[in-house]
């Protein structure tokens, strides 16, 4: 077996594998399907200070090679999460990262300082990227000003692993990179969905009750991996590549392209077991290429 | 039993009429305690059209056997795929999922009314029923009497009733004309499943006499495990996933304007 291992920041990681939030639930779910400590690290659903309802059904529409979805955020908010959530997810042995939402910077920053408490949990992910909540969400990821000064507020609260999440929605990504990195974000992960839509041209209604959602899945990874080299080459800071992820050769091209680690979301409802199988075929192509170690090939693309 | 990922194989298809199919499945694993109105969640071939699972009642469990078997409506790509597989084919499927309908109390009077394939996870309910030494009454609605699928696999489970929109079968109209509900029957239990608009017709029926009633949901699902949270529906106590805390739902729990 090669060696898989991978540093973010000042975490370790067991392989460069992790599963995406949203597609995750709390990893208990996964419990029948998979050894969920045989993962890099898990990214739970996205949490908010307050409990959230999130968006009328219809939230999901299947499109090429992909789907559309406009949960919106709906979780039972931060005092559920301690109280019921964390203990449940204390037995893991894997990194178990909480993706941090907010409509206000207040908002994030109480949030970010809950979790900061919660000594199991060594990193957060701050979603400045969610397309499908009125208020916040990708308003952060979208400009500059703002995405710097969300993670600079929430820098001064919050201790450890600090991943921003992006949004692909903007005109250069490598901009908005740098300036997270800049206000303290200790890693970037990218990107979250595309804002998309689809009709319903029999019925001539929108598909989801929000009318636009967040597309996700193979249709979006072209795009995807293109945003992530581009970043990779911008900042310093370690990458966390995903979008489209199906199998193993998938997430090499990620690493290749210069991710540290990658995500896996959509894919996990497609087949539940995929995570686990992306290890075993990573560690396939590093003995197949003959390399010792992952990190050999993170960055590795020969141009 | 525990959620799986199973291989399982076709072993038997049989055309119901023009574009229903019954589908027998032998499953890789030994089979237990599956639940009347759980769902199997059918990966088709991963292409562009067919990207995510179909999910799919379970209609009959052998567990002598290991086999599940299941009843698919042509509706699109997906079903239309599966329903062409040949037996031999290894089908990947993940299973069982849902909560499924609760067991009736014994001496309970229970009205069973589906429609169209909405029938399928109605039968292993009152398959269930009849090995509890009860006889459920058995109302189906269809558009012609050609829609009408499995009837003579109902009529071996409990007196069975038909309706059809077009008046080719018995009574003519929706299930909720049918004169069963005048009759004082005296129902103390009522399991629906079938087309959102029948459902809802045969809960306000329900609510006015004053029967439990207990539907199965078809919202439109992305893992059908509970982590996405896509397939919601409201209840009084806020949005709760059809795949998990569904697909049945008591209708009391339901905010169905109805
Ligand atoms: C819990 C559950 C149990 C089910 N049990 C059965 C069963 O036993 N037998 C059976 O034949 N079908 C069943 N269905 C419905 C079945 O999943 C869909 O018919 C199937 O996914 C359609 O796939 P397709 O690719 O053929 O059609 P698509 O091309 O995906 O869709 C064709 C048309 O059908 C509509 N449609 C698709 N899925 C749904 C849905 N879930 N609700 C409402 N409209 C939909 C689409 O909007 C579109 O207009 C069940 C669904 C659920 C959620
Ligand atoms: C149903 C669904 C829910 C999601 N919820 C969240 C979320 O709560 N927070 C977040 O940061 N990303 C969320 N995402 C985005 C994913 O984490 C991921 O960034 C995106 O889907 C792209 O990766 P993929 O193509 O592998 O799915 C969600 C995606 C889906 C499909
Ligand atoms: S289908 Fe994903 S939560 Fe129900």
């Amino acid at each position: 077996m090669a060696n898989l291992e991978v540093k973010i920041h000042n975490l370790t990681f067991k392989n460069p594998v992790i599963t995406a939030s949203g597609t995750f639930g709390n990893g208990v779910e996964f419990d029948d399907f998979i050894d969920v400590n045989s993962l890099g690290g898990i990214v739970l659903k996205g949490t908010t200070l307050k409990h959230r309802e999130g968006n009328n059904y219809p939230r999901m529409a299947e499109t090429a090679s992909g789907m559309l979805n406009a949960v919106g955020l709906q979780n039972k908010g931060a005092e559920y999460f301690c109280k019921h959530i964390y203990p449940a997810v204390l037995r893991y042995d894997t990194n178990v990262i909480v993706n941090v939402n907010g409509s206000t910077i207040e908002d994030y920053i109480a949030l970010a300082e809950i979790i900061n408490d919660l000594e199991a949990i060594p990193a957060i992910e701050l979603n400045i990227s969610c397309p499908n909540v009125k208020e916040g969400g990708m308003a952060f990821g979208t400009s500059c000003p703002m995405a710097e000064q969300v993670t600079k507020e929430v820098r001064r609260v919050y201790s450890k692993t600090l991943i921003v999440k992006l949004s692909p929605n903007v005109t250069n990504i490598a901009e908005i990179a740098r300036a997270v990195e800049s206000n303290g974000a200790d890693a970037v992960s990218l990107v979250n969905t595309f804002l998309g839509m689809a009709i319903d041209a029999e019925k001539r209604v929108p598909r989801l009750s929000t009318v636009t959602g967040g597309l996700s899945g193979p249709a979006i990874k072209p795009i995807a991996l293109r945003m992530v080299w581009q970043v990779a080459q911008a900042v310093k800071v370690p990458v966390i590549g995903m979008g489209g992820i199906m199998c193993a050769s998938d997430a090499i091209e990620f690493l290749l392209a210069g991710a540290s680690a990658v995500q896996i979301g959509t894919a996990n409802f497609v087949d539940p077991q995929v995570s686990v199988k992306v290890i075993a075929g990573i560690d396939d192509y590093l003995q197949r290429h003959n390399f010792n170690s992952v990190l050999d090939i993170i960055g590795g693309l020969q141009m | 039993m525990n959620k799986r990922v199973g291989q399982l194989q076709l072993i038997k298809k049989i055309k119901l009429n023009y574009n229903n199919y019954l589908l027998e499945f032998k499953a890789d694993s030994i089979l237990s305690d599956i639940k009347p109105g759980q769902f199997v969640n059918i990966q088709i071939d991963r292409s562009p059209s067919t990207f995510l699972r179909r999910p799919i009642s379970i209609y009959d469990v052998n567990y002598q056997t290991d086999t599940i078997s299941l009843v698919v409506k042509i509706v699109g790509a997906g079903s239309e795929t599966l329903t062409s597989t040949e037996p031999g084919s290894i089908i990947d499927m993940v299973y069982p999922l849902g909560n499924g309908f609760s067991q009736p109390k014994a001496g309970d009077k229970c009205l069973l009314v589906g429609g169209g394939v909405g029938v399928a996870p109605l039968y292993l309910l009152a398959k269930e029923m009849n090995i509890n030494g009860i006889k459920p009454f058995i109302l189906l609605g269809a558009r012609t009497a050609e829609d009408h699928i499995l009837l003579s696999e109902f009529n071996k489970l409990g007196e069975v009733f038909l309706t059809t929109n077009d008046g080719s079968l018995q009574v003519k109209g929706f299930v909720t004309d049918h004169e069963i509900w005048s009759n004082s029957l005296n129902f103390n239990k009522i399991y629906c499943c079938g087309p959102e608009p029948m459902m809802k017709a045969v809960a306000a029926k329900a609510a006015k006499l004053d029967i439990d009633c207990e539907v199965s949901l078809e919202n439109l699902m992305a893992c059908g495990f509970g982590v996405c949270l896509c397939c919601v529906t409201k209840t009084h106590d806020g949005h709760k996933c059809v795949c998990t805390e569904g697909p049945v739902f008591n209708i009391k729990d339901l905010e169905w304007q109805i």
